[in-house]
């Protein structure tokens, strides 16, 4: 397993009632998106209720991790101690079109002063953190190399 | 329009504590909103027991029954919180007092901030504990976790939209740290900046360079609001509210980056009802005070509430533009949140007041139209426009 992109020592994420079928995902390197059973709407962040139709049957469905960066940033100040060695990093969001454009925040792998292009095609990697406490699976991302 | 509280309340006093760096303050986070508020009443000629309303934002720890149990106030008819984080609700909590004064539910309320960050801890820190669920664990363990953060991703996009350069950004640093020299209750005073500085300072996140973004202060601010009919009785001369809105686009609050309209500083909807609601239109507005969380959130506000096309920016953010008391449109002309002072915004309603009442200490030219805008790219936001005697 290669390194993690950011250094360790960040709060380690917890699947909550919500977004258990995500977490739960990752870690088996599946992406999975929040769905409508009743009208096939997208959303994301996951809430209770569809906001397209307002049906409480929602439900996650798996996506291929594929994407196109909507914006980014390169981070260079560390606001959390474990970052402090970090040196510059990029963060991304990346919205997926096969699920209707809802976005996922994720980095951006490679050299950090790469250039980056709103509009470029990336795909997932899974991260894994099996030494996490609890153990979790990051979704990061990597310029679509076709 | 039927019912408008145009031109029916007006700020009548204003106070303020001395402003400190963070963690500075030597007095409690409490302490500071009563000495702010002693102040805006002294100002006013108005009796503190006379208070019967408190209206304040971004879940200040200063709690309306306390302040008013301590203040020995008469009676309490208004407890008020507009709710959302960061400075969005500095002109919401004006517009909850006036309407709440013009519905009769109240006669003198204040609105208020206090912040006292040695004591409670700070904004720009990312969260420091072992885990994290909900919202946040999307975006904290890939180390998006600031408000410096949260909104570069925002303002990064609307620049690659619309191919604005970072001298527009730069201008409006250049012209908040101007203006500060000028006004001594700055933090920054005696502090000025100049192009160079601002290009070599560090990047905190591109585009913001350190200048790019406001500070972290303690301190506290206070205002006195009544009926327009009551206030021709005190000692100032009032800033009438003559609109004051808060809310948002649709579904700006969707979590994890997944407002449908992304790129904005949240006020496209919100604009149109404050220019109806006030009868004016963005070129009578003589001053503005336009609220830095990072100079990204004034370039989209100023874009949405009309002062410039998108296209535009490039020509239009020049610093020259922004000083008072030459320039077309003076911004931020106490030094604002980038030099003056975070007091979450409240600061910038403050100077909107003096500059009407003709007290700043970067005086425009006859004020008539004094415009704020409050807390950029959260939600929900919120702006309002004061207008002079000769507006009303």
């Amino acid at each position: 397993m290669s390194k993690p992109y950011l250094n360790a020592g960040l709060a380690h994420p917890v699947a909550n009632e919500l977004d258990a079928p995500y977490w739960q995902g990752l870690s088996e390197e599946v992406l999975r998106i929040q769905q409508c059973v009743h009208c096939a709407g997208w959303q994301w962040g996951p809430e209770w209720v569809c906001h397209h139709c307002l049906s409480d049957e929602v439900t996650f469905v798996e996506v291929a991790p594929e994407g196109v960066i909507y914006s980014y940033e390169r981070v260079w100040h560390p606001v959390h101690p474990a970052l402090a060695d970090q040196g510059p990093y990029l963060v991304v969001l990346v919205s997926l079109p096969q699920a209707g454009n809802v976005r996922l925040v994720g980095n951006l792998l490679g050299d950090p002063m790469q250039e980056v292009r709103i509009g470029a095609r990336v795909k997932g990697v899974f991260e894994h953190h099996l030494d996490g406490q609890p153990a979790f699976s990051l979704l990061q991302w990597c310029i679509h190399s076709d | 329009m039927a019912g408008t509280m145009r031109g029916r309340v007006a700020i009548v006093g204003v106070g303020e504590t001395e402003y400190y760096k963070r963690g500075q303050a030597p007095d409690a986070e409490f302490k500071l909103a009563l000495q702010a508020i002693v102040k805006a009443c002294a100002d006013a000629g108005v009796d503190p027991k006379t208070i019967d309303g408190f209206a304040s934002y971004s879940n200040d720890r200063s709690d309306p029954s306390h302040l008013a149990a301590a203040l020995g106030c008469r009676e309490l008819r208004f407890a008020n919180m507009q709710w959302g984080g960061g400075g969005g609700g500095g002109s919401g909590a004006v517009a909850n007092a006036a309407a709440a004064i013009h519905a009769g539910l109240a006669e003198t309320v204040v609105v208020f901030r206090a912040l006292a960050q040695g004591q409670f801890g700070r904004f720009g820190q990312g969260p420091q504990r072992n885990t994290i669920s909900g919202d946040m664990a999307h975006t904290v363990p890939y180390g998006l976790m600031s408000p410096a953060q949260m909104f570069a991703m925002k303002v990064v996009r609307f620049m690659h939209d619309y191919g604005v350069e970072q001298s527009a950004l730069r201008a409006i640093s250049l012209a908040c740290y101007e203006h500060a020299q000028h006004n001594p209750r700055a933090v920054m005073h005696g502090r000025p900046l100049d192009e160079a500085t601002y290009e070599a300072s560090r990047w905190i996140v591109e585009p913001f360079h350190l200048f790019d973004c406001c500070m972290e202060n303690d301190g506290a601010a206070a205002m006195v609001l009544m009926s327009a009919e009551r206030a021709k009785d005190f000692a100032q001369q009032p800033a009438y509210v003559l609109a004051a809105v808060a809310g948002s686009h649709y579904r700006a609050g969707a979590s994890v980056h997944n407002t449908p309209d992304y790129a904005t500083s949240t006020f496209k909807t919100l604009a149109p009802r404050l220019y109806e609601m006030a009868g004016v239109e963005p070129g009578d507005i003589d001053v503005l005070q336009s609220y830095e969380n990072f100079t990204g959130g004034v370039l989209m506000s100023l874009v949405e509430h009309g002062f410039c096309e998108p296209e535009a920016c490039n020509d239009f953010f020049v610093k020259e533009r922004f000083l008072a008391p030459s320039g077309e449109l003076p911004l931020n002309t106490s030094g604002g949140n980038l030099a003056e002072c975070y007091m979450h915004g409240l600061g910038l309603n403050i100077e909107a007041v003096r500059q009407i009442r003709g007290a700043s200490t970067r005086q425009v030219t006859d004020v008539d139209l004094s415009m704020v805008i409050s807390g950029p790219m959260v939600t929900p936001v919120s702006s309002c426009i004061l207008g002079s005697e000769a507006t009303v």
